[in-house]
């Protein structure tokens, strides 16, 4: 487990605290980099973007999610869940983080943006 | 393993637009062979008139260039043209000797120009307009010689003459009919055309029968006879007379091809009739009988086919309407359906000689089913749009005619005319997308479609008030026809099935949950998507109240939130207020919770409400629970607001006491979700100070008792209300107008407002099921009743209304002690 020690996770809650094809925010401020969305889709499946949308800005936690998407809740811009981009023809990216469920428990590294 | 081959027989749009449907699908399914006559990769075929006129050149209507083949790693061979198919064997045979082998084949041969059987067809200086070696040689006979026929006044022969006319030819144009495009144009446009047509210099002979093409001394032709006996000089005759489906090949390798009107035979999912391993697409087919000419029906079948290829297996193809425009620029004409009438149709004409403007509109029943357009053409895709999807017209019949921005448009300047816009003028007014952007964008991106253009710019993606213009725009950059398969238009991308349907199933097989109705109806995605998800929670919920449960996370933020998002991502709080009615304590309230969780703006809404906006999503339960009153619904798809004047209580004209039946209806109707934002009005005298006539229900209060409208709308576009009936008691608006919101409620598709609803089903519909059947009419209000009853308040009923309270909660992550130990 060698990657594992240069990874700073941090404890975010238990998988079953983060709703079904839903998401739920980290707070930080702007000098931290802003909120960060944690999503839990129908397959148990759990990523994390930073919660601002390429187009302007939207929190992307509060879209609907489907699939490894999230609907921006803004204007509708489609964004990939496992790698931040934008679905065409719409073009744009957001940051991601490392995230993973041990025991159930979720774990982020805020540290690195993947 | 390797992969399945697909050959492609013919290098045209229909063939590659289905390859293009193909990568999108299942990108690495097949090995792909492309096999073109044509020296040339794939073009836009519909403009080689522009390129003949000198108005662009070759290499602006190259659609894939050499490059995109060798990306998508596809194998392309042209100037090979294919003579045999073997087909028990799966191999193709070209013309040079080479055998390929195929475990799918794609037969996209489109079509060959029709050739009259007389003497001469075969003389040099004759030649048919179909491709870019055909245009070649027509630019180039115009810088040599300079009288030329054209045989044919159809589309194709006038954009032809029109195109030689403007490299200094002298041009007539021979035509066998009375008027010219007889099948597209009725005679008094197809006489406007012609008129319009002789004054830019192009000469016509009409009724007159070609007999032979007389060959010069030097062999190239040199005149035209006709069976009159007439001859008239010509150094270039091309035929225009029509296109016949290229069915040679199909033929001869034994698939089943119809005699008349040509084309090989197909199913719906574009599966040849003979063998289901050969697919067959485009100007060569014959599908229901019918084998069409223009583009965008080729494109649903490519559609239809890739996603057939693709084994996906859903897409069925089932016919196209289609329309024409003329590209010779400065004539403006369109015709769509059955332009020409019957005995069982009606015509509604208008028609300025002098002004050069005709139109023709022909109604069968309460249908728009045909249109003709000369001089002005600018609702051509309105009318197109109606004929498309069998809307009932009876009650804008009598202003049909005047066109749909006599009905009511906003956003763009009042513009209709995408032709005489400027680069810069706006279209869109909701995304700020000016007409350069789109012409720019169907020209780089090689769009086809509405959805395409929806896609790319966002135009016409909002409110859609902008619709008839970017069709237009799309009509005038990306060729002249455009058309879409009638009533079918689905859900969304996840489904084939349209909102009818979906309605239906749930109902006919008491299907309880939105996983239940993918699974039901074929859903080919795993969880829908932003757009379906929530119309089929509402549709499960109207249909079954109380057996649903509710799917907050189908829902959107607003109503899962019970707030409204805005551009920050704060959300506004509006609180009921019972008729528009408040007390000092509400507002002490109010203020006291503004300041105390520093909401920056309170602003009164149009609804006589007030807004509280920039509240925290953290803060909302706390701001509900200070306020204590109940909520608005302002963010949902639901009973808003009841808007009243003061009534009788107050005003000295007022006849009857409107407020108080506003809070009456607003008690009885809250908590009410329907396909759309519901808002009622009602005004206690004819003054009508509560804007009852743009309203969904809007009442109004004469001595007598009270006249009910229904389907307004102050919207994108402002809708006047319709009268619906006349009742004297508060317990009748009541009944009325419960029994009409339940109508909406179980009938309407989601994101349909009232207006629209009435509009598609007919006010009189809505009238026999209200107000004629009387029974009906109660089951509805008790129907809603029984719907209404117990309905919990989602700001104070947590656990009932389904609201999920941790996302209120923001999280907090914590280094975990263990991990910091394993380090």
């Amino acid at each position: 487990m060698k990657i594992e020690t240069h990874m700073n996770w941090r404890y975010v809650c238990r998988l079953d605290e983060l709703p079904v094809l839903g998401a739920r925010v980290i707070e930080r401020s702007d000098e931290e980099g802003g909120n960060v969305a944690v999503f839990r889709n129908d397959q148990d499946v759990v990523f994390a973007l930073l919660d601002k949308c390429p187009h302007k800005g939207g929190p992307l936690s509060q879209g609907i999610v489907f699939g490894e998407r999230v609907a921006c809740p803004l204007h509708n811009w489609t964004i990939e869940l496992k790698s931040g981009e934008a679905v065409a023809p719409d073009v744009g990216c957001t940051k991601r983080f490392p995230v993973k469920i041990e025991s159930a428990s979720v774990f982020i590294d805020l540290s690195t943006h993947a | 393993m390797s992969k399945p081959k697909l050959a492609v027989i013919g290098n045209g749009m229909a063939g590659i637009r289905t390859i293009e449907e193909l990568l999108k699908l299942a990108p690495d399914k097949y090995d792909i062979t492309v096999f073109g006559a044509e020296p040339h990769p794939n073009y836009n075929r519909i403009l080689l008139s522009p390129v003949l006129a000198g108005e662009q050149t070759i290499k602006d209507i190259v659609l894939n260039d050499w490059d995109w083949y060798k990306d998508n790693g596809i194998n392309l061979i042209t100037g090979k043209k294919i003579v045999d198919i073997h087909r028990t064997k799966r191999e193709i045979k070209a013309e040079t000797g080479e055998i390929y082998s195929y475990d799918r084949l794609l037969v996209a041969t489109g079509s060959n120009p029709f050739i009259l059987p007389i003497s001469g067809a075969s003389l040099p200086g004759v030649i048919s307009y179909r491709d870019i070696a055909d245009t070649e040689a027509m630019i180039d006979a115009a810088k040599a010689y300079k009288k030329a026929i054209v045989i044919g006044g159809g589309l194709l022969g006038l954009e032809a003459a029109n195109g030689l006319k403007l490299r200094g030819m002298d041009v007539t144009v021979v035509h066998v009919m009375p008027w010219l495009m007889e099948r597209q144009l009725d005679e008094r446009a197809g006489k406007l055309l012609q008129a319009s047509l002789e004054a830019k210099g192009i000469e016509f002979k009409m009724q007159a029968n070609t007999e032979a093409l007389i060959p010069g001394e030097s062999g190239r032709v040199a005149a035209i006879k006709f069976k009159s006996g007439e001859q008239i000089p010509a150094e270039l005759v091309v035929m225009a007379v029509g296109i016949r489906p290229n069915t040679e090949l199909a033929a001869k390798s034994g698939l089943a091809v119809s005699q008349r009107p040509g084309g090989i035979l197909v199913n719906d999912t574009m599966q040849t009739l003979t063998d289901p391993r050969i697919y067959s697409v485009g100007e060569c087919v014959n599908h229901r009988g019918i084998a069409y000419g223009l583009v965008a029906p080729l494109f649903e079948m490519a559609k239809v086919c890739a996603n057939h290829l693709a084994e996906y297996g859903i897409g069925r193809y089932v016919g196209s309407v289609t329309s024409t425009k003329l590209k010779v620029t400065g004539v403006d004409l369109f015709s769509a359906g059955n332009f020409q009438g019957d005995a069982d149709t009606e015509d509604i004409t208008l028609s300025d000689p002098i002004g050069g403007v005709y139109k023709r509109l022909v109604i069968k029943g309460n249908k728009l089913v045909g249109a003709c357009l000369y001089g002005d053409t600018v609702d051509g895709s309105w009318y197109f749009k109606l004929l498309r999807e069998g809307k009932d017209i009876a009650e804008i019949r009598d202003q049909l005619m005047f066109g749909e921005s006599n009905i009511g448009d906003v956003g763009h300047e009042g513009n209709t005319r995408a032709a005489s816009m400027k680069d810069t003028d706006e279209v869109c007014g909701c995304n700020g997308v000016c007409k350069g952007a789109i012409t720019k964008a169907i020209k780089e991106k090689g769009l086809f479609t509405l959805d395409e253009v929806k896609k790319h710019t966002k135009a016409a993606s909002s409110c859609g008030s902008c619709t008839g213009l970017v069709e237009q725009i799309l009509m005038f950059t990306a060729g002249g026809d455009y058309s879409a398969t009638p009533k079918m238009k689905p859900m969304c991308g996840c489904t084939d099935h349209t909102h009818q349907e979906a309605r239906d199933a749930i109902k006919a097989n008491k299907l309880l949950s939105v996983p239940d109705v993918m699974k039901f109806l074929n859903w080919r995605t795993p969880n829908g998507c932003s757009s379906c998800r929530p119309a089929l929670n509402y549709y499960l919920l109207s249909t079954w109240p109380k057996d649903y449960i509710d799917d907050p996370q189908s829902r959107f933020i607003n109503e899962r939130a019970h707030a409204n998002i805005q551009k920050d991502g704060t959300f506004s709080v509006i609180p009921r207020m019972w008729g528009g009615e408040t007390t000092a304590d509400e507002l002490r309230r109010i203020a006291n919770a503004v300041d105390k969780y520093k909401i920056p703006t309170v602003k009164v809404t149009g609804g006589q409400r007030i807004d509280l906006l920039g509240v925290k999503k953290e803060d909302l339960p706390s701001v509900w629970k200070d306020i204590g009153m109940p909520s608005g619904h302002a963010y949902a798809k639901a009973l808003r607001t009841v808007k009243t004047c003061v009534g009788s209580e107050w005003c000295r004209f007022g006849t009857q006491d409107s407020t108080q039946m506003g809070k009456d209806l607003e008690r009885a109707f809250w908590r009410m979700y329907a396909p759309h934002k519901v808002k009622f009005a009602v005004s206690g005298c004819p003054r009508n100070c509560a804007e009852a006539g743009i309203k969904d229900v809007g009442v109004i209060g004469v001595d007598s008792g009270w006249e009910l409208y229904v389907a307004g709308n102050g919207g994108i576009k402002t809708e006047v209300a319709q009268f619906f009936v006349k009742v004297k008691t508060s317990e009748e608006v009541l009944e009325y107008t419960g029994a009409f919101m339940q109508l909406y409620r179980e009938e309407g598709w989601y994101l349909e407002r009232t207006v629209h609803y009435v509009s598609r089903v007919g006010l009189d519909y809505v009238k026999k099921k209200v107000l004629d059947d009387a029974a009906n009419r109660k089951a509805l209000w008790e129907r809603l009743q029984f719907a209404l009853d117990g309905e919990p308040d989602p700001w104070f009923e947590f656990a009932k209304a389904r609201v999920d309270t941790r996302q209120f909660i923001p999280i907090k992550p914590i280094a975990p002690a263990g991990a910091i130990a394993a380090e």
